[in-house]
Order: structure tokens, then C-alpha cells, then sequence
């Protein structure tokens, strides 16, 4: 691919977007004060449950819809006045929204046509970039003919090659299977390192949204919950909510006992447990342990005492579900078959390290 | 909540879009103009009176006439406007001073009075015989052609005879009066036309209904074997609904009249007749109970068989079922389509002017006020408001109540397909019943061209060209001509500017798309003679009788603003229909890539639905080369319209050629429709869409 346009940086400054209830008729904030900032060619991701204005925040980037509050900057330019169509973004959407009266030439060539290039370029890009989508010799198919594949990879075309100076992704692998969804991710991935262009991708999917992603954007309710690197946010969730939303995840509830030099100790169920924590915490405070489930070791030895309640074996790991004390406890004991097996009703211990536990 | 920048911003990107403000402008100025003020101004007239004051003029045509200066005082020279003071016969009316050109000498001799256009005009010669006419008064008289009458209030047609005394013009006396509606209510003609409208509605819609009813049953449940049977009742559904509008009436009369082929010639009665109140609701319930067909088809299709089927399992009869759980399930369904048939029906002129009789409804009645002897206008503009807010009131009900119910009790699809009815006891007589009606339909269209080809129908039953020579002779080219051009001038406009409408109001967001979306979806509850007395009201004077538009008024370019305004929502509603199926993302991606709202437009949304822009082409030509409603008002005899021919000939009794007309306009109209499928099988994206969706 020829060298791509300077790619673009976003900024959104206090945005925040006020919608109107319809069957209340009370307004509320759809999205509300995020503020962020995009660094050219990183590949950002809007996490978040359905309703949390992830796809709220992606329209007002494109422009389909106005903030109520906050600027939204395009490579340090201000862009809240522009028509999308006056914006140097494309989006690839989640139902494609190809033109069904065209081939997948025409498709890929409409940005070009509108920009007036001349056709003898049209032509080269066209070609390139069916090229890098891996749709050589499909140039007079129509895309009814296509599969749901080959038609997001038309749709991601048709965004790439009028060189955005940032491309926005609507949950764009929503309507594929499960498994062309994973190959997908790679593939956009792939695309947008070896372009370097920035995208903005919003998923409920999370992933999905670690896979692909430099940074996480988690909302929640129109409000930024967290952002940080998938490793950040899936290791150091700062609330329950996002801890639960990135993966599966137990919570120990307890009480600090000690705390200091970036570790805490909390009583659970008796015994006290040693994490790390970059909180500041002090003794007598109400605390919970975040703990993933593969992070949990479960044997005849450890820790904390626990009963076993479910023992079943999933192919690649053994699922257990475990009581330690009131709570339950769900572990995923990987490449089972060298190991012992809990069976339900028997007692075990589990026991972690402690940089794989987490203080909320 | 803080600010809202976003009304600002939207508004920002919303002016920085030329073309779509431009369009949305144009659109709402047009909707205005042809559709609000028309109609407003009917308002406007019922209760405004121009004009109806008499005032003597005896005085002046004497020479004893008194000039006076306008504040009153007696005019003794001639260096002012010169007023003359006019005596009302009616004592309770003041005085009033009509201004005139000041003239050399002031006293008239003698005067005399002539007619000009709109304007009266004294002729007065003073002493030194010199003459001037002078304009009595500057507005219009109420009448379009003045005219004098004497002090009882009689037009004088001949001078001759007449007191010099007597002598009274009409002033306009613009007042605001409730009188009107009072006035018509106590009208017998008006009470007795009224009835006759709903009584006329309300037995069509039974009928309508009863019998597309009994074809979507048929259709839906039972078990057809012959595939010919089935094909006679999809033409029989389908030709009224293509057909000119008052070609059963005419055929109502060739068949069944006093001359009737069937009355007379088989069953021997000399002197039966089908002109009347029956005449009327036959020939309208066969012209619309197909839409009620397709109409309950459609929902019947939507019921999902298992309901039935439980029904029938625990034990219920097939009679049971359905009037326990089909009829239910559609009642409101059912109340929709009886609407939307009353509404037809009342709205209908063409069938009660040709095989009305005396039986007359609203519509007859507001033409015949305005052009028969009695020209009445206020009493017509009152009229044409009470028919208005009768079919206002319906298609609200119809349009907000009954839909919303039809979608919410039948929603979704039947989740299998159902098992047809095989039983005999049922099978013969539904189909045997549908079967009489289809062939009796057919009947009625095979008698119009035979109609045209018979000598004399009744009497002389020999072939002959004579009534198409004659049709040719008497202007039939020019009627042709001149019906095709206008047509074919209206169809495109329509077509475009109902796909814009379409795509305002399903893609966009803007203030004024619920005006643009109510007042187009409005022209279809709006009878065709009440648009007709709006635009005489509305344009014959030029804008608010400011003169300012009033050339378009007796042109051609009227009757294609009125062809356009019937037919937008018949393609609106279709290319809304259209688009709400599109996703609104293959539009945004265009606009995200830079494509402007006239290039979306162009580009994706008119390709995307072509089909309903070739219908809608097809469907505005059909009905414009078949109106009559608001037309027959509106032409001037610089244009000849088939339609308004057809009604001619027929109230001349001269029916042979009312049928060469009438089977060449079929023909017509065949063959647009015969075009438009092979246009959307060829070009278009998939289905097909048959003819017009109301008479």
C-alpha cells in the first residue's frame, strides 16, 4: 500500500450527549463529560455493554450526531461544526451497508469518485486495496454475492482506501459467526498496523476488544469506567464493574488487617491474604480481592480451605466451582488430565500468587 | 442539563447542506401553496362574505346624483378623487361612498353601465358632453361578471323597461359572517345530499367489505383447484383498481339502464333504472372492494393458522372459528378498510354525476353550486369544508387509531403454512359466490368497447366505427393529446418529488418534516372536488386576491399542480414503505465519504428504490389520465380532458361515444401498467407492483 496519508490524532474534550427518555420524557445523558484523547495510529477501542454510548460517541466523532457539551478535535482541528461528509473519517458499519445497486468496484471506488481522483488512480488504489483485503478478482462481483466475510471485507475497502485520517468501526463483526469473527479481528489488525492508521472500534464484545486493541476504552452509563491497556484492564480493573465485564471474576470480600509497601493483607474466611495493591488502604477497611479464574490453583494443599460444588470437565480445562465460606468461587484448573480432579462434595484448598490477585 | 450546543450544531450542519435546504424550502412552499392555502381558503370563505350589499345607482343614471369628496363634504370642482354617495334600498345599510376618476366636469348628464371583466363601471357624461366611464367600485363585485339588478334584488338582464330609479349594483361588503353554515344546514339541498353522502359511504364500505372480504377468504382458506378460477379473480381484483373511474357506471347503464342489453334484451323490462342511490353503490362497491381485498389479504396472510387450528381442536365448528377467532383477530383490520372505502366513496364524483340521477351527494351538489345557475360560492365553500372535515375525521381515526390496532394485533408473520379448506360445503359455495361476482365484473368492462361499436345500443345491435369517427371528429385528437401530455408532464414530477418526500422524511432529521410528512399523506383525504373549490378560490384571484399568481389559474400548469397533488400520496406512501426497508447505514456510509445529501440521493437512495419511482411514474400517469374530481372544475376549454369528454357525452345521453373513449382510455392505461411491470422486471430490483392503489 502506497504510503498512507498522515494519519490523525482525536481528541473528544468534555463531550457529552443529552437524549430524551421516550417513554419518561425526562432527558438523561446518553453519554456524559468523556474526555479522551487518541494518538495517531493506535487502535483504540469503545468497550461497553449495549446503552453504555459507545456507539453514541463513535456517531458524534463521524458527525451523524451533535454533542450537547465538549469539542471533539481531528488532528488538532475542531470539527464539531463539520458535516460528515466534510469529515476525514470513514466508517465501516455494522451491517455493511454496502451499495447493493453496485459491484464491489464501484463500492470501493465511490469515496474516490466523490474526491474526484483521476481514473487511471482509481484504477491503482482500487486494486491495492482489494488486493490487501484479499479480494483480488472480485472487482465485478455483486455484493449479494458475496458472503458476510468478503462483504465486511468490501465495507473495510471502501473505508481504507479514501485514506481517513481516522477510521471508525461500528461493531463490524457482529453479524459474522464465531468463528470468521476471530479471523476478522486478526485480519483488521493486521491491516491497520500495516497502514498505521488510527481506528476507533466499538464492540460489546470484550474479546474482541482485547485482542485487537492498544487501549480499552470501558464505559458504563454514558461515563468512562476505565481506560488502559488490555493487561492493565484486565489485571488492575478499578471496579467491580469492570473487573466483571473483562472476563470472568471472583470477588473475596474482607477486611484489610495490615497494608503497606504496596501490599495489603485481608482476612478472608479466617486467613489472612496477601495481595499487592497500588490503592491506598489502611487497616480496618472493607476491602474485596479480584481474582480471575485461571489464576486459582485448587489442591489438597493452599491457602484457603473450600468445598467443591461443580467439577466438570470443559476439554481443554477442568471448571470448578468452589465454596470458600460463603462465597462462591469459580476456578478454571487448565490441561487438566495430569492433575488430580476435585469431585463434588470433596474439600481442597486454593491458593494464588499475589501479583495475580488484585485489591478493589 | 447544561446547554445544548447540539440544537446549535445540528442547525450549523443542517445550513451547511445548500441543497437539501433549498429542497426542503421548495418542498414546504409547495405544500403550502397547493395544498394548505387552497384549503385554507375554503375556510376563509365560509365564513368571509364578499360582496352581497345593493346599493342604488337610480341618482346617478338620472343626472341627479351628488359627488362628494371622500371625507364627505360635497364636491363643488374637479381638483379631487371624486366620490359618488350609493344608497342602499336595504334600510339598515349606511351609505356608501364608491370613489371615481376625477373627471374635467362634474355632474353628470346621464349614465349608463357597463360591464368590464371584473370591475363595474358608470358611464357618465357631464354638461359639456363630454364622457368617461368610471370604475364603480374597485374590487370585484361577488359574481365574476358584475351585474345590475334591480331593487328587489333581481338581475337586470335587458335595460329596457327598467325605472332609472330602480337601478342597484352590488358592492363588495367584505364581512366576516357565521351565516353560511347556518345558512346551508337549513339548505334542503345541502341536508338532503348530506344524507345521501353517508348513507352512500357507509352501504359502500358494507359492501366493500362483505365482498373483499368473501375474495381474501376464498383466497386465503380455501382450496382452488382450477388455476383459471384463480386467475379471473386476480384480474377481476385487479381491473377496477386500473380502470378510469366511472367506466362501470357506464357499462351499469348499458347493461342494466332503460335500454339495458340485460334488462330490456333478456329479461324483457321496458322501463328499469339503474340511476339512483343502488346504481350508485353497486357500481362503487365493485370499483373498491378490491382495495379492501388486497387490504384484508394482507392481514389474513398475517394470522397465524395455529390459533385457528387450536380453536378447531377443541372442538369449535369452521363457522365457530371464524367468528370467534378470525374476525376478531381482524376487526380492526376490518374497520380500516370500511374507512378507507367510506372515504373513497364519499369522495367519489364521477360515478353519482354519470349514474347518479337525482340522487345527488356533496360532491355533485359543490359542482353543481358552482356551476349551475345558482352560483353560489359561499354556500359551496361551506359545503366542500363540511365534506372536507368528513373525510379529515375518518382518515384520522383511520390513519392514527386503526392502524396502530391492525399492527398491534396482528403482528409478525403466520409461523407455518396453512392447511387450505378442502371441504366441499364450504369450497363450492365461497367460490361459486366469487366466481358470479368475477363474471359479472368481467361483464361490465366487455360491454364498454361493445358499447362503442354497436349502432345504437339497445335497438340497433350491428357493428360500426361511427361513435370512434365521431369521438375523432368532435376534438377526441386534441382530448387525447392534451390528456396524454398533462398526464405525462405530472408523472415524473410526482414521482421525483414523492421519493424526496420519502427520503425527508424516513432518513432525516429536520423542523417541519411532520408538516412535510402530514400535508402530503392530507391530499389523500382531501376529495378531489374540494381541492377543485380551493384552487377557484385560491387562484382565480391570484393569491389572497392579490392578482399575484393568478396567471396560472385556466392554464395547463394548474392541472398538472392538481394531477401532482392528488397522486403524492400514493407515491409518497409508497417510497416511505420503500425506504423504511433500507438501511439507514448503506445512506450514512455515502454521506460518511463525503457524499453530499443531492449526491446520497442521486446515488444510493433513488437507485435503492427504482421500483417505486417506475411505479410511482406509472401510478401518477394512470390516475392523472383518469381524474376527473378536481379537474372538471378547473379546465378551461383551451384544454380537453378525455375524462371531463366522457362526462359530457354521458350526461348527453350520447353513450357511444362516451365508450370509444372510454375503451381507449383503458387501453391507455393497460398498457402504462403492461409497461411499468416490464420495466421493473427488466430494470428493477424485485418485485412487481400492480396498478394504483385507489380508484
Amino acid at each position: 500500500m502506497a504510503t498512507a496519508k498522515q494519519t490523525k490524532g482525536v481528541e473528544l474534550k468534555h463531550i457529552s450527549k443529552i437524549y430524551k427518555d421516550p417513554k419518561t420524557g425526562k432527558d438523561f445523558y446518553a453519554v456524559h463529560d468523556v474526555d479522551l484523547s487518541i494518538a495517531p495510529g493506535s487502535f483504540v477501542t469503545l468497550l461497553g455493554p449495549s446503552g453504555c454510548g459507545k456507539t453514541t460517541t463513535l456517531r458524534m466523532i463521524a458527525g451523524f450526531e451533535s454533542p450537547d457539551e465538549g469539542d471533539i478535535y481531528l488532528g488538532g482541528e475542531p470539527i464539531n461544526e463539520l458535516t460528515p461528509n466534510k469529515r476525514d473519517t470513514a466508517m465501516v458499519f455494522q451491517s455493511y451497508a454496502l451499495f447493493p445497486h453496485y459491484n464491489v468496484f464501484d463500492n470501493v471506488a465511490y469515496g474516490l469518485r466523490l474526491r474526484k481522483v483521476p481514473k487511471a488512480e482509481i484504477q491503482r488504489r482500487v486494486t491495492e486495496i482489494l488486493a490487501l483485503v484479499e479480494l483480488e478478482g472480485m472487482e465485478a462481483r455483486m455484493t449479494n454475492q458475496l458472503s458476510g466475510g468478503q462483504q465486511q471485507r468490501v465495507a473495510l475497502a471502501r473505508a481504507l482506501v479514501v485514506e481517513p485520517g481516522v477510521l471508525l468501526f461500528d461493531e463490524p463483526l457482529s453479524n459474522l459467526d464465531a468463528k470468521l469473527r476471530v479471523q476478522m479481528r486478526t485480519e483488521i489488525r493486521r491491516i491497520q498496523q500495516k497502514l498505521g492508521i488510527t481506528a476507533i472500534y466499538v464492540t460489546h464484545d470484550q474479546s474482541e476488544a482485547m485482542s485487537i486493541s492498544d487501549n480499552i476504552i470501558l464505559m458504563k452509563q454514558g461515563v468512562i469506567a476505565q481506560m488502559g491497556s488490555p493487561m492493565e484492564i484486565y489485571y488492575k480493573p478499578n471496579s467491580e464493574f469492570v473487573a466483571d465485564f473483562i472476563g470472568e471474576c471472583n470477588f473475596l470480600k474482607g477486611r484489610v488487617v495490615q497494608a503497606g509497601n504496596g501490599e495489603a493483607s485481608v482476612q478472608i474466611d479466617g486467613t489472612p491474604v496477601t495481595v499487592e495493591t497500588d490503592k491506598a488502604v489502611s487497616t480496618g477497611d472493607e476491602g474485596e480481592i479480584v481474582l480471575r479464574p485461571e489464576a486459582i490453583r485448587i489442591a489438597d494443599e493452599g491457602l484457603l480451605r473450600c468445598k467443591v460444588e461443580l467439577s466438570c470437565f470443559m476439554g481443554s480445562y477442568q471448571n470448578y466451582h468452589v465454596r470458600v465460606g460463603d462465597t462462591l468461587v469459580k476456578i478454571t484448573d487448565n490441561c487438566p488430565i495430569n492433575k488430580k480432579i476435585f469431585n463434588v462434595g470433596d474439600t481442597a484448598y486454593i491458593s494464588f500468587d499475589k501479583a495475580c490477585a488484585h485489591l478493589l | 442539563m447544561a446547554a445544548r450546543q447540539s440544537a446549535k450544531l445540528d442547525r450549523k450542519k443542517f445550513f451547511a447542506d445548500p441543497v437539501m435546504v433549498i429542497t426542503i424550502i421548495v418542498l414546504i412552499l409547495f405544500l403550502c401553496l397547493f395544498i394548505v392555502y387552497p384549503l385554507a381558503i375554503l375556510l376563509v370563505d365560509s365564513v368571509y362574505v364578499r360582496g352581497t350589499e345593493l346599493y342604488s345607482i337610480g341618482e346617478y343614471v338620472t343626472g341627479q346624483g351628488v359627488y362628494y369628496r371622500q371625507d364627505g363634504s360635497v364636491a363643488s370642482d374637479s381638483s379631487d378623487a371624486i366620490y359618488a354617495k350609493l344608497t342602499s334600498p336595504d334600510e339598515s345599510l349606511a351609505d356608501r361612498l364608491v370613489p371615481l376618476y376625477a373627471t374635467t366636469g362634474l355632474f353628470a348628464k346621464q349614465a349608463q353601465l357597463r360591464n368590464s371583466e371584473e370591475t363595474l363601471y358608470l358611464k357618465v357624461v357631464n354638461a359639456t358632453d363630454r364622457t368617461a366611464w368610471l370604475p364603480l367600485n374597485n374590487a370585484e363585485t361577488v359574481a365574476s361578471t358584475p351585474m345590475t339588478y334591480k331593487q328587489n334584488g333581481r338581475i337586470i338582464k335587458s335595460m329596457e323597461g327598467i325605472e332609472a330609479s330602480e337601478l342597484c349594483v352590488q358592492l363588495n361588503a367584505n364581512t366576516w359572517t357565521a351565516e353560511a353554515f347556518p345558512r346551508i344546514f337549513r339548505d334542503y339541498t345541502f341536508n338532503n345530499a348530506l344524507r345521501n353522502t353517508l348513507l352512500l359511504g357507509a352501504l359502500t364500505g358494507f359492501g366493500s367489505l362483505l365482498i373483499g372480504l368473501l375474495f381474501a377468504y376464498v383466497d386465503v382458506y380455501v382450496h382452488i383447484r382450477s388455476k383459471i378460477i384463480k386467475k379471473l379473480f386476480d384480474v377481476v381484483s385487479m381491473l377496477p383498481v386500473v380502470s378510469p373511474p366511472f367506466v362501470l357506471s357506464l357499462s351499469m347503464i348499458l347493461l342494466f339502464g332503460r335500454s339495458g342489453l340485460i334488462t330490456r334484451k333478456l329479461l324483457g323490462i321496458p322501463d328499469s333504472s339503474v340511476y339512483g342511490m343502488w346504481g350508485i353503490v353497486i357500481v362503487q362497491t365493485l370499483t373498491f372492494f378490491p382495495v379492501v381485498y388486497l387490504m384484508l389479504k394482507g392481514l389474513l396472510k398475517n394470522i397465524d393458522p395455529s390459533m385457528e387450528e387450536a380453536s378447531r381442536d377443541m372442538g369449535a365448528t369452521r363457522w365457530r372459528v371464524f367468528t370467534t377467532v378470525t374476525l376478531p383477530l381482524m376487526l380492526p383490520g376490518l374497520g380500516n378498510a370500511f374507512l378507507v372505502t367510506f372515504i373513497e366513496s364519499v369522495a367519489d364524483f364521477a360515478n353519482p354525476m354519470i349514474i347518479g340521477g337525482s340522487f345527488d351527494t356533496l360532491a355533485t351538489t359543490i359542482y353543481l353550486r358552482i356551476t349551475g345557475g345558482t352560483y353560489d360560492i359561499t354556500g359551496a365553500a361551506a359545503m366542500a369544508v363540511v365534506l372536507l372535515c368528513i373525510t379529515l375525521v375518518l382518515f384520522l381515526i383511520q390513519k392514527y387509531v386503526l392502524e396502530a390496532k391492525t399492527a398491534a394485533t396482528l403482528t409478525g408473520k403466520a409461523s407455518r403454512v396453512r392447511m387450505l379448506i378442502e371441504d366441499k360445503s364450504v369450497r363450492y359455495p365461497l367460490s361459486s359466490m366469487c366466481l358470479v361476482i368475477s363474471v359479472f365484473v368481467v361483464l361490465m368492462y366487455v360491454a364498454v368497447p361493445f358499447g362503442a361499436l354497436f349502432k345504437l345500443w339497445g335497438r340497433d345491435y350491428s357493428l360500426t366505427f361511427k361513435w370512434f369517427t365521431k369521438m375523432f371528429t368532435e376534438g377526441g385528437w386534441k382530448a387525447f393529446k392534451d390528456s396524454f401530455i398533462l398526464s405525462l408532464i405530472s408523472s415524473p414530477v410526482t414521482a421525483l418529488l414523492s421519493m424526496i418526500i420519502s427520503y425527508l422524511v424516513v432518513k432525516r432529521k429536520f423542523r417541519g418534516k411532520a408538516f412535510i410528512e402530514f400535508t402530503s399523506m392530507l391530499a389523500m383525504a382531501v376529495p378531489g372536488t374540494v381541492l377543485g373549490v380551493g384552487f377557484i378560490r385560491g387562484y382565480a384571484g391570484g393569491i389572497f386576491r392579490t392578482g399575484f399568481m393568478q396567471g396560472i389559474y385556466g392554464t395547463g400548469l394548474i392541472l398538472v399542480i392538481v394531477f401532482v397533488v392528488r397522486s403524492l400520496p400514493v407515491g409518497t406512501r409508497s417510497g416511505i414503505s420503500a425506504l423504511r426497508q433500507i438501511d439507514k447505514s448503506i445512506e450514512e456510509s455515502a454521506y460518511d465519504l463525503g457524499a453530499g445529501s443531492g449526491k446520497v440521493f442521486t446515488s444510493v437512495t433513488l437507485p435503492l428504490i427504482k421500483d417505486s419511482f417506475f411505479s410511482g411514474l406509472v401510478t401518477t400517469f394512470v390516475r392523472s389520465i383518469t381524474a376527473i374530481s378536481a379537474v372538471i372544475l378547473l379546465v378551461t376549454p383551451r384544454y380537453l380532458l378525455i375524462t371531463c369528454r366522457i362526462n359530457e357525452y354521458a350526461e348527453k345521453g350520447e353513450f357511444g361515444v362516451a365508450c370509444a373513449y372510454a375503451t381507449i382510455l383503458i387501453m391507455i392505461t393497460y398498457a402504462a401498467i403492461l409497461l411499468m411491470n416490464w420495466v421493473i422486471r427488466r430494470f428493477g430490483t424485485s418485485r412487481t407492483v400492480n396498478g394504483k392503489e385507489s380508484a
